[in-house]
C-alpha cells in the first residue's frame, strides 16, 4: 500500500537558486505531518512545488497518481487545497465571495450551500462579517477565512503554510482546535508547514525538520518533541 | 435653455459610446494592467463584420446579435495568439504589440473594405423623439448601453463565472490555488471586451459613419472617459464616458466650436494626469519602497 502523499527527491529553484535539494516525504492518509525548519529552510517552497507553484524535478505522488508536473488548476481538483502564505485573500470581494471561490471548482451546487454554513459553524465571526469587504478583516479572521476557503473544497489533503503567522496566542490556539476537530471529524489529512514548532508539534503525528532544502530528521511528532537538537533550537527549552 | 438641453442630451447618446468602449478599456486594464490601444480598430473591424452582413441582406439584430458573438471571438482568440506569447514580457514590448495590432487591423480593413466612407444603418426610426431634443438613434444608443451595462453587472454581481473572472483579475495566484483557469480568464475578459468594443462601434458608426478610421476619436474619448472615472473603476468610466460626452458636445457648441471638440478629450487627458492620477473614482496606488 503506497502512501497517501509521497514526495521523492524533489528539487525546486526559483531561476538559478535553488531552494529544494532533493527532499524525500510521505504521509499517511488521515493524518497531520508538520515540516517544522527556520526561514529560508524551504518550507513554503515545498508546498508550492507540491501544488505546480514553482518548477520542480523529482517524484510527487498523490493517492497513488503522479502530480509533479500538473498545472495548479489541476492540482486543486485533485483535492489539494492549499493555504498559502500571506493567506491569499481576495481583498475585494466580500467574505462571502471568498468562500464560494473555494467551491469553485465543485458542481454539487446544493452541498456547497450546507458547506457554507458548516464553515460558519466552524468560525461564526466569518458569518457575521459573511457580507464585508474581505480585506477589512482583521489578520486572524483572514486567516480563518483561508481556512474555510480550503475547507469549502472538501479537499482531501490541505496544505498550510504558516497558518499561525501574526495571530494573536489565543487566536491561534483556537484555530489550531478547528484544525484538529476537522482533520478528525471530517478525516481530511494535513501538511502544516510552521515556525511555532511547539504548537505544529502539539497537533500533528508526524513530522520532519527541513534545513537548507533537506530533510534532516524525521518521526513522530513524540519522537522529534524529545529530540535534544530540535529542542534547543526548535523549542527553545 | 433649450439649445443647451438639446446639446446635453445628444452628449449623453455619444457619451454612453464613450462609456461602452471606456468599459471594454477598464476590463482589459483591471486584468493586465495595460491600457489597450487596439480596443477601437478590434471595434471598428466588428463593426465592418456586421456592415457585411447586413449588406449581404441580413436584418439588423440577427446581425448585431451575430457581430457581437463574432468581436467576442476575435478578442478571444486575439489574447491566445497575439497577447498570450507577450504576456511576460515588457510593458513597453506589450505597448508595441497593441500598436501593431491597431494598425495591422486598420490597414487589413482598408484593403479588404477599402477607404471609402459607407454609410451604416441605425436600428431606430428616423424621426426624433421626446419633441425634438434627442434623435431616435441617440436616444437608442443610451438605451442599448444601458442594457450593456445591466448585463455587465447582472454577469459579474451575480454568477460564478463572473465572479471567478473578477477574483482572477485580482489576484491570480490564490485564483488558481482555488482551481480557476486564469488563462483562459484573461481570454474570456478579451472576448467580453472585444464585444462590449462592438456594440460601441455598431451605436457610433450612424452618427460618423463607416470608415477604418472611425474609431480613433472615439478611443480617444474612451480614454479620457476611463481616466476621469479612474482607470480600474468600472462604474467610473461609465459616470466618465456620460461626463466626457457631454462635456465635448456643449462646450463644442458654445465655446470652442466644433473644430476643436477633440481637444476637450486631450486637455481632459492631460489634466485628470496631472491633477489627480487615479481618476474621481480609481484606487490611489501607493507602493512601499
Amino acid at each position: 500500500m503506497a502512501a497517501f502523499l509521497e514526495v521523492l527527491k524533489l528539487h525546486a529553484a526559483y531561476g538559478p537558486t535553488r531552494v529544494l535539494h532533493g527532499i524525500d516525504f510521505a504521509m499517511d492518509e488521515g493524518t497531520i505531518t508538520t515540516l517544522l525548519g527556520a526561514n529560508g529552510a524551504g518550507k513554503t517552497t515545498t508546498l508550492r512545488a507540491l501544488c505546480g507553484m514553482v518548477k520542480t524535478q523529482g517524484e510527487v505522488r498523490f493517492a497513488g497518481e503522479r502530480i509533479d508536473g500538473k498545472a495548479t488548476e489541476d492540482v486543486v481538483r485533485k483535492g489539494i487545497a492549499h493555504v498559502p502564505d500571506g493567506r491569499g485573500t481576495f481583498v475585494n470581494l466580500t467574505t462571502e465571495e471568498n468562500l464560494r471561490l473555494g467551491a469553485y471548482t465543485r458542481k454539487d451546487r446544493d452541498a456547497v450551500e450546507s458547506d457554507l454554513e458548516r464553515v460558519y459553524g466552524y468560525f461564526p465571526r466569518l458569518k457575521e462579517r459573511h457580507a464585508q469587504q474581505a480585506g477589512t478583516l482583521s489578520g486572524g479572521e483572514q486567516q480563518m477565512l483561508a481556512v474555510s476557503r480550503a475547507l469549502m473544497l472538501r479537499p482531501r489533503l490541505m496544505l498550510l503554510d504558516e497558518p499561525s503567522f501574526g495571530l494573536a496566542p489565543l487566536i491561534v490556539q483556537e484555530l489550531f482546535e478547528i484544525l484538529r476537530t476537522v482533520n478528525e471529524k471530517e478525516k481530511v489529512s494535513m501538511l502544516v508547514v510552521e515556525q511555532n514548532a511547539a504548537m505544529a508539534l502539539e497537533l500533528a503525528d508526524h513530522a520532519y525538520l527541513i534545513e537548507t532544502g533537506r530533510i534532516v530528521l524525521s518521526g513522530t511528532a513524540d519522537q522529534i518533541k524529545k529530540d535534544d537538537a530540535v529542542r534547543r533550537s526548535y523549542l527553545g527549552y | 435653455m433649450e439649445a443647451l438641453l438639446h446639446q446635453v442630451l445628444a452628449g449623453l447618446a455619444t457619451g454612453g459610446i464613450y462609456a461602452s468602449l471606456a468599459l471594454a478599456l477598464v476590463m482589459i486594464y483591471q486584468a493586465t494592467h495595460l491600457v489597450n490601444f487596439a480596443q477601437g480598430e478590434m471595434a471598428m473591424f466588428a463593426t465592418y463584420f456586421a456592415w457585411s452582413l447586413i449588406n449581404a441582406g441580413m436584418p439588423y439584430w440577427p446581425a448585431f446579435l451575430l457581430t457581437v458573438v463574432f468581436a467576442f471571438v476575435l478578442g478571444v482568440v486575439i489574447e491566445r495568439v497575439i497577447i498570450r506569447p507577450v504576456e511576460n514580457a515588457p510593458v513597453l514590448a506589450v505597448v508595441v504589440v497593441f500598436i501593431a495590432l491597431l494598425v495591422i487591423l486598420n490597414s487589413v480593413t482598408g484593403w479588404i473594405f477599402s477607404y471609402t466612407i459607407k454609410t451604416f444603418p441605425s436600428p431606430f426610426p428616423a424621426e426624433p423623439i421626446f419633441g425634438n431634443y434627442i434623435t431616435s438613434h441617440g436616444g437608442g444608443a443610451i438605451g442599448v448601453t444601458l442594457v450593456v451595462l445591466l448585463l455587465l453587472y447582472l454577469f459579474f454581481r451575480f454568477t460564478p463565472l463572473g465572479l471567478a473572472l473578477r477574483a482572477a483579475a485580482q489576484n491570480p495566484d490564490s485564483a488558481r490555488l482555488v482551481g480557476i483557469r486564469v488563462g483562459w480568464m484573461l481570454a474570456l475578459g478579451w472576448g467580453l471586451a472585444a464585444a462590449i468594443g462592438g456594440v460601441a462601434g455598431m451605436m457610433v458608426a450612424p452618427i460618423v459613419f463607416l470608415d477604418p478610421n472611425m474609431m480613433g476619436g472615439v478611443l480617444l474619448y474612451a480614454f479620457a472617459a476611463a481616466l476621469v472615472g479612474g482607470i480600474d473603476n468600472p462604474a467610473g468610466a461609465v459616470f466618465g464616458g456620460f461626463l466626457v460626452g457631454v462635456l465635448e458636445n456643449v462646450l463644442g457648441a458654445f465655446v470652442i466650436g466644433n473644430e476643436l471638440k477633440l481637444a476637450v478629450a486631450l486637455v481632459l487627458i492631460i489634466g485628470v494626469l496631472v491633477v489627480k492620477p487615479s481618476g474621481f473614482f480609481g484606487k490611489v496606488l501607493v507602493t512601499r519602497v
